[in-house]
C-alpha cells in the first residue's frame, strides 16, 4: 500500500471515529446542545465533557506529535500558519455561535446526522454549504 | 423545547474519541481534524486534497450510522422550524468560512496545540451562541 492509500484510509478510519464520538456524546442531538447553551434554563453540561474529554487527548499528545519533524504518512504538518487575531476570525466566529445558538448543530453533528436523520438537518447542511461556499466566492 | 438529562459518562467517552480522531488525523495525515475546513475544501476541490476529505466525511456519517444501528437510535431531537434550520445553516456555514473554523478545528484541535486565534475564536462563539439561546429562549420566548 502506498503512502497515499495509507493516507486515505487513516482518513477514512479518523472520520468514522469522530462521528461515533458525536453520537455516542450525543453532541448530535440539538436539544442536547441547546440545554448546554441555555445556562439560565434547565441546563444540561454533558457538552462541557465532550469537549474537555476531547482536549484531555488533545492538549498533552499534540504536543509530542507536533514535536516530530512531519508526521508518519506525509512530508509536513498541514496547519494553519496565521497567528494574528483579526476582525474576521472575530466576526467569523461571532457569527457561527448564532447559528449554532439557533439550531443547535455545528458542522460536524449536522454532516454526520445527515443521511440518518434527514429532514431538516438536510435543509441545514445544504444552507451551510451554500454560505460556506458564497463566503469563499466573495473572497 | 425538550428537556435532556446530564450524561456524564457517554459525554466524556465521546470526547475521548473525538480526541483519538484528532490525534490520528494529525499523527498520520498531518491534518487538523476540522470539519468545517474539511467539507469546504470539498467545495473548492484542489487536486490531492479531494479524496481524503469524502472519505473522511463517508467515515463521520458512517459512525454515526453504525451508532444507530447498534442502538436503534441517533437521538436526534431537532428544536426548531425548518426555515430557522435554514437561517441557522447559512450562519454557520458563512461564519465557520470567515473565521476560518468550527467547534472541531477551533475548539479541540486549535485549544489542543494552544493557538491564540483558536482559544479567541471558542470563547467568542461561545458566548453568542450563549446569548441567543438566552434571547430565544428567556426573552423572545419568555421563559421557562
Amino acid at each position: 500500500m502506498n503512502a497515499g492509500m495509507a493516507r486515505n484510509l487513516v482518513a477514512l478510519m479518523a472520520g468514522l471515529l469522530f462521528g461515533l464520538g458525536l453520537a455516542v456524546s450525543q453532541m448530535v442531538n440539538p436539544a442536547k446542545v441547546l440545554n448546554f447553551l441555555d445556562v439560565a434554563g434547565h441546563w444540561d453540561p454533558t457538552l462541557a465533557l465532550v469537549m474537555g474529554g476531547a482536549l484531555l487527548i488533545t492538549i498533552p499528545v499534540f504536543r509530542f506529535v507536533l514535536k516530530r519533524p512531519a508526521p508518519v504518512l506525509d512530508g509536513r504538518f498541514h496547519l494553519p500558519s496565521r497567528n494574528d487575531v483579526d476582525v474576521r476570525l472575530v466576526a467569523g466566529a461571532a457569527l457561527f455561535g448564532v447559528g449554532w445558538g439557533l439550531g443547535g448543530l455545528c458542522p460536524g453533528p449536522a454532516v454526520a446526522a445527515t443521511l440518518t436523520s434527514p429532514g431538516s438537518i438536510l435543509i441545514f447542511v445544504v444552507a451551510m454549504l451554500a454560505g460556506s461556499w458564497l463566503v469563499s466566492r466573495l473572497e | 423545547m425538550d428537556t435532556t438529562v446530564f450524561t456524564p459518562l457517554t459525554g466524556l467517552a465521546g470526547g475521548l474519541l473525538i480526541g483519538l480522531s484528532a490525534v490520528l488525523l494529525l499523527f498520520a495525515n498531518g491534518r487538523i481534524a476540522g470539519i468545517s475546513g474539511i467539507v469546504g475544501g470539498l467545495l473548492a476541490p484542489v487536486r490531492g486534497e479531494w479524496l481524503w476529505r469524502l472519505l473522511f466525511i463517508v467515515g463521520l456519517i458512517a459512525g454515526a450510522a453504525l451508532y444507530a444501528v447498534v442502538t436503534g437510535d441517533l437521538g436526534v431531537a431537532i428544536q426548531v422550524s425548518w426555515p430557522l434550520m435554514a437561517v441557522a445553516g447559512l450562519l454557520v456555514g458563512v461564519g465557520t468560512q470567515l473565521g476560518s473554523g468550527c467547534t472541531s478545528g477551533h475548539g479541540v484541535c486549535g485549544i489542543g496545540r494552544l493557538s491564540q486565534r483558536s482559544l479567541i475564536a471558542t470563547a467568542v462563539f461561545m458566548v453568542t451562541a450563549g446569548v441567543t439561546v438566552f434571547v430565544v429562549r428567556h426573552v423572545v420566548g419568555g421563559g421557562t
